[in-house]
């Protein structure tokens, strides 16, 4: 590793750590950093320090589901993002391309829209992201006299419209004083309401999904040549491309079953990471994840602090990311190339 | 001297639409194969059935004196390199990271890049004598670099038979000069080399055996001087060609 980018590493891990420990002192219930390492210490060490209940009750309680959920749900997007910008060798697209978080959108609503427990609809969630994928992978892979790629995306597309027309009539067939809040609030995406359980269920699947992009992160360079020189350097294409979708779904689906959908993240961190280390994937993922889960959890303490009421996070990272888009988008020519 | 790339009886194309047909080829260490013929006339049809990433519609391909059709993917790229038509890369690797993407076919699937494929991928870049250029992002070469930077990738695969699709398109005098003195070189040093492009009088310069595929399927072979005729060019472009002699050197000139 370059000197540059072992910097890039030491400097986006220490922003980590400053971050996660002012998430922690900051909110409602403010918190001395003296109470805070009073009760790691409590914690880890069963150092006995004299500190208020209260404090006690909303890091353990409150703050640490939520921290660690905003972390956890950054890192696997952010990875996800990478993944599939590197496979589609389009650093433009994003998770929600293949209709990914559109069809766990669809699992979630239509859970509520039954009002069935948060398990189910957690659940659902998961069951719709990878059935969104299949479909999708299936009609890319039936058309098969167009560019695989473009048949990948265009199916995503279209999917994904399908799928958001079929949440639109849930909603509009949905009980407004009950259901109604509860689909916008999953739509906009939320880490208010995270529980420990809602993590223990999820980060497994996180987690599978990391493993074999984690595997396979020197070979996964070879996707991003054309199909016909990835085959004559003696890669198996369609097989390895499979695994990674498998894998960039499961993290995608496990983030939104935690969180709802917040948009952007898996597009703006992957190509941030890049700019700051290249495109090699090896040196870009852990850094991506790294950024990812900052990124989220810097923008999930804005969202519960700047106002009397919580906004959005869905809503504060489309603000920061569009502009960013458009200026990718402008600037394009040199960065993705 | 043993035969690296044989095709026996091959049609190449696809089931709706056939390319070519009945082609026999027989390439040794040391040789040099210019593919000859007009836009569209099959040459990357031909090259991408040669490397099996297209089923051959009839007869058969061998490498090293097998079934290519039997053979890993990962076998055909430790025997067959591959330099395909130039395009702009999407990221920005360094030229020795895409080097070192030719070590692929060495490494486990889970497994980064070791000692030895990092020795194998500098000695590529030397071989092609671009070391000033390791560090230098492919997206920022220009088209003669990146054609160094590809051959050398080709090499670090092990590969002792090179395929390059049209490697001298769209350069400059000096580097298709450049790219053509390589080819020279490693054919003596004992790699079979197929190359195709679309001007006749690179055969002259740098092949022992010259394909020309004209329009039709209809396929001649053979040594540059007996297919480089007139009445040949004129079968597969469709103009009048005059070929000379300066000193012992031929060229190929159009006749406006």
């Amino acid at each position: 590793m370059s000197p540059r980018a072992v910097l890039t590493y030491v400097l986006a891990l220490s922003a980590l750590l400053v971050l996660t420990a002012f998430a922690f002192a900051v909110g409602r219930f403010p918190l001395a950093l003296g109470d805070l390492a009073a009760l790691v210490a409590n914690q880890l060490f069963g150092a006995g320090y004299a500190i208020p209940p209260t404090a006690e009750t909303v890091v353990l309680q409150v703050r640490g589901p939520r921290i660690l959920a905003a972390l956890l749900v950054g890192a696997a997007l952010a990875a996800a993002g990478t993944a599939y910008q590197g496979m589609f060798r389009n650093p433009l697209v994003s998770p929600d391309l293949l209709g990914v978080s559109a069809g766990a959108a669809l699992g979630a609503v239509l859970g509520i829209f039954f009002s069935q427990s948060v398990l189910v609809i957690q659940l659902g969630a998961f069951a719709g992201g990878l059935l969104a994928v299949a479909v999708v992978y299936a009609v890319g892979a039936s058309v098969r006299r167009h560019d695989p790629i473009l048949a990948l995306i265009l199916a995503g597309i279209v999917i994904g419209t399908l799928f958001g027309s079929l949440i639109g009539l849930l909603k509009y067939l949905a009980d407004p004083y009950n259901q109604l809040p509860a689909i916008t609030f999953w739509l906009l995406g939320s880490l208010a309401a995270v529980a420990p359980r809602d993590l223990a269920l999820a980060a497994p699947f996180a987690v599978a999904g990391l493993v074999p992009l984690y595997l396979l992160r020197w070979r996964m360079n070879l996707l991003s040549l054309s199909d016909d020189e990835a085959r004559a350097l003696g890669v198996s294409v369609a097989r390895l491309r499979i695994a990674v979708v498998c894998a960039a779904t499961l993290m995608t689906a496990a983030a939104v079953a935690i969180s709802g959908i917040i948009g952007w993240v898996g597009l703006l961190i992957p190509h941030a990471s890049r700019l700051l280390v290249g495109p090699e994937f090896s040196r870009l993922l852990p850094l991506s994840m790294l950024l990812g889960a900052a990124f989220l959890l810097a923008v999930d303490t804005l969202s519960r602090t700047i106002a009397p009421i919580e906004v959005p996070p869905g809503v504060l990272t489309a603000l920061i990311g569009t502009p960013f888009f458009l200026w990718l988008f402008a600037t394009a020519r040199r960065s993705w190339q | 001297m043993a035969v690296m790339l044989e095709a026996r009886g091959l049609g190449y194309g696809y089931p709706q639409r056939p390319v070519g047909r009945d082609l026999d080829l027989a390439l040794a260490a040391g040789d040099v194969l210019c593919v000859l013929g007009p836009n569209g006339g099959g040459k990357t049809t031909l090259f991408r059935t040669l490397l099996g990433l297209l089923p051959p519609q009839a007869g058969a391909v061998l490498l090293d004196g097998q079934a290519l059709a039997a053979m890993p993917r990962g076998e055909v790229a430790r025997r067959a390199g591959y330099v395909p038509q130039g395009h702009a890369p999407q990221f920005a690797f360094t030229v020795r990271e895409a080097v070192l993407m030719g070590r692929t076919s060495h490494i486990g699937l889970f497994a980064a890049p070791g000692a030895a494929d990092r020795d194998a991928a500098e000695r590529a870049i030397r071989a092609l004598g671009i070391g000033e250029l390791a560090e230098r992002l492919v997206t920022e070469l220009s088209g003669g670099e990146r054609q160094l930077a590809m051959i050398a990738r080709a090499l670090a695969q092990g590969a002792r038979l090179l395929v390059l699709d049209e490697p001298t398109a769209s350069l400059d005098f000096g580097n298709q000069v450049r790219v053509l003195r390589e080819i020279r070189r490693l054919a003596a040093e004992g790699y079979a080399v197929v190359f195709s492009t679309h001007d006749p009088g690179q055969a002259f310069l740098a092949a022992s055996r010259v394909l020309l595929l004209a329009p039709g399927g209809a396929l001649r072979q053979g040594a540059p001087p007996e297919v480089i005729t007139p009445e040949n060019l004129r079968t597969a472009y469709g103009v009048e060609v005059r070929v000379a002699a300066v000193g012992d050197m031929r060229v190929c000139l159009p006749a406006l």
